[in-house]
């Protein structure tokens, strides 16, 4: 016996689509074989690799060579940074170099360490490797956003300088789903580099796409992107395989060695079936986009307008307007996140929070709190994300349970969050 | 339905498990002894707050007291929190006034109560996830002030319990054992503190002090680096 599913998660993941099942079952079982081979079996192998990169690299409108598959979107996002980072490295102090005056960590020349700029939202996968390269002697930036989640352009062209090697902006962060203005941004660093000739092809354009690419336009020359990541199992597809896009003549080593696969930049042997369902997953995703974007959209905002109707002391988190059709994030005052979490997954309702009971580092969420909203407000932070399963009935039923569960816990809760700040320190003195 | 396993999801670096025990699901869903509504003035013999919204965990504890007898007739209480602060609180509602035995007098006598450590109510609950711990640690500190707040109104000041320590974070009511306690349980540095006892969170002025006491704990028990 099992109760109906309500899941609010897509931005966690999605379910495979069948038909991408159907594809990738041949590659299963009888195509089993190494495309590097140069006998049939291999060949088939080859074959079905090429025609998914086909598809995939006309979605994005670029050479077929520019596409690099990877295992996931971390992956990629490690390889877009690391690898451009270790490119330069060979370079540091050589004449010429726009990075010659390289400075290891602790010497007074360190801020003239190659740069990277990102944002303070981006996806771990850049945020880790951002702090690693940190230690190794790169110099770091991280750009604020702003209360409504976009990221602040005059805080980038103040920080753009000829050390900059590379600058990574996500195109909709994963928590509010706010949508970052990836044109003008690609629009100010080119600025930048007509005005630095003499810095080559720095700094590169790096954005992370996984959350936006099953409802944005992912055309990398329309979008003025070098570098962007996408990911399968966030648009129906597989999950255990990504990819970056990288322009031709991006100057990017590799971060896995061996065989020499694509292109040298990611050994290993290819992931057939999962190339394979990428393509179709994305293949399917661009032919219905127009409808979906339509038909999500509308329950989203019905579930939005439903919230702030039936329940005080409600917040939006990201940005009103800018944001991904499947996004909603709120946060309500005086209720734990993991609470509702669990409270509602009794009734089947799948849905994430930011709070730092439900994390594994008992941190809060990090994007949350880069938008300037405080523990308090973080802490009973939900997230709501749309998808292909979700209908009216799903919403009707979430906004009928909803309300109930938030008072229940508010009844059981002990703050009342319109209480000013200094009353409340007041009474914990005088306790 | 299928059959509930205790630990369903375990991580294999950690062994730290996800999920929640059937006790803590049972007061998570069915909390005990909460009181809706703030009390009249002096319906209650005495009030213990503890925690900070910053943190995300707050208990407030109401006691009514059998003073002839010194013994805990009424827990009420409000938290707001994760489900294991709040399942914590309502155990120890009942852990403080239920029977010591079968047909025995309701309600704990006070200095039996001073002594709850977080350990007992987890093991009531059957156990948390480790991350966890800090939320029921809090759950004894309200009792304790609630406590010192029935000692205060009742002059009896030597019974005023300070833990014999200070009291370094005034919204998280950590003290010095607190620290003691974290660096022995392998947390020797100020993060690794932090995420058992989210001391100075709040309160970042205790900070320098806390950092002292670590390296002192640190050096107590693990010798110099």
């Amino acid at each position: 016996m099992s109760k109906k599913q309500y899941y609010f998660d897509y931005a966690a993941t999605t379910p495979l689509d069948p038909k991408v099942f159907s594809a990738m079952l041949p590659y299963f079982k009888e195509e089993f074989g190494n495309p590097s081979n140069l006998y049939g079996l291999g060949r088939n192998a080859g074959r079905a690799i090429e025609g998914a990169t086909k598809t995939i690299t006309e979605i994005l409108g670029c050479r077929l060579d520019e596409f690099i598959y990877t295992g996931s979107a971390t992956e990629a996002d490690n390889l877009a940074i690391l690898g451009v980072a270790r490119s330069q490295r060979a370079s540091f102090g050589t004449q010429g170099s726009p990075l010659k005056n390289f400075a290891p960590k602790g010497d007074p020349l360190r801020p003239l360490a190659p740069r990277i700029i990102m944002s303070q939202i981006e996806h771990k996968g850049i945020l880790a490797v951002c702090d690693v390269l940190e230690k190794e002697g790169f110099g770091i930036v991280r750009l604020p956003v702003l209360k409504n989640g976009l990221v602040d352009l005059n805080e980038l062209k103040k920080e753009l300088n000829d050390r900059t090697i590379l600058v990574s902006i996500t195109m909709a962060d994963s928590e509010t789903g706010t949508i970052q203005p990836i044109f003008e941004i690609a629009k100010i660093i080119k600025e930048f580099c007509r005005e630095n000739a003499h810095l080559g092809k720095f700094p590169v354009f790096h954005t992370d796409a996984s959350q936006s690419a099953g409802y944005l336009d992912i055309n990398v020359d329309k979008l003025g992107v070098d570098m962007m990541t996408i990911s399968a199992h966030k648009i129906y597809g597989p999950k255990g395989i990504g990819g970056l896009y990288v322009r031709k003549g991006t100057k990017i080593n590799p971060i896995i060695y061996g065989g020499g696969q694509q292109g040298r930049l990611r050994s290993g042997t290819e992931n057939t079936p999962g190339i394979v369902g990428f393509a179709k997953s994305l293949e399917l995703n661009s032919k219905n986009k127009k409808s979906e974007i339509v038909r999500i959209k509308k329950m989203r905002d019905a579930l939005e307008k439903g919230i702030f109707k039936s329940i005080p002391k409600v917040v939006l988190n990201g940005h009103p307007t800018n944001r991904l059709p499947n996004f909603l994030n709120i946060s309500i005052l005086d209720v734990e996140g993991e609470a509702m979490l669990l409270y509602l997954d009794e009734l089947g309702i799948m849905v994430s929070t930011g709070s730092a009971c439900n994390s594994q580092n008992l941190e809060p969420s990090y994007i949350l709190a880069a938008l300037g909203n405080s523990y308090e407000h973080i802490h009973g932070s939900l997230r709501f994300t749309l998808g292909k399963k979700n209908t009216m009935q799903d919403i009707k039923y979430v906004l009928k349970h909803l309300s109930n569960v938030v008072k229940k816990l508010r009844s059981i809760s002990s703050l009342d969050l319109s209480l000013n700040q200094k009353k409340w320190q007041n009474k914990i003195k005088k306790m | 339905m299928a059959k509930q396993n205790k630990k369903d999801v375990v991580n294999k670096y950690t062994g730290d498990s996800w999920a929640y025990t059937k006790e803590v699901k049972e007061h998570f869903f069915k909390p005990k002894n909460l009181l809706l509504e703030d009390p009249k003035k002096a319906k209650y013999d005495a009030e213990g707050i503890v925690g900070s919204p910053a943190c995300g965990d707050v208990m407030r504890v109401w006691l009514k007291i059998d003073k002839k007898n010194d013994r805990i007739k009424q827990f009420k209480w409000r938290t707001f929190g994760c489900a294991s602060a709040i399942a914590s609180t309502s155990m120890l509602s009942v852990m403080v006034t239920e029977p010591a035995r079968r047909g025995g007098e309701k309600g704990m006598k006070i200095d039996k109560a001073l002594k709850i450590k977080p350990q007992d109510i987890m093991k009531r609950l059957g156990g948390l996830p480790d991350r966890k711990i800090h939320c029921s640690v809090l759950g004894d500190k309200a009792l304790r002030a609630a406590l010192n707040d029935w000692f205060k109104k009742t002059k009896q000041f030597s019974r005023i319990v300070v833990d014999g320590k200070q009291i370094l974070d005034p919204n998280t009511k950590t003290t010095e054992a607190d620290i003691e306690e974290a660096v022995l349980e392998g947390a020797t540095t100020l993060l690794a503190v932090q995420k058992r006892t989210k001391v100075g969170i709040g309160y970042p002025q205790c900070l320098p002090k806390v950092e002292e006491l670590i390296r002192f704990y640190r050096e107590k028990y693990f010798g110099k680096e």
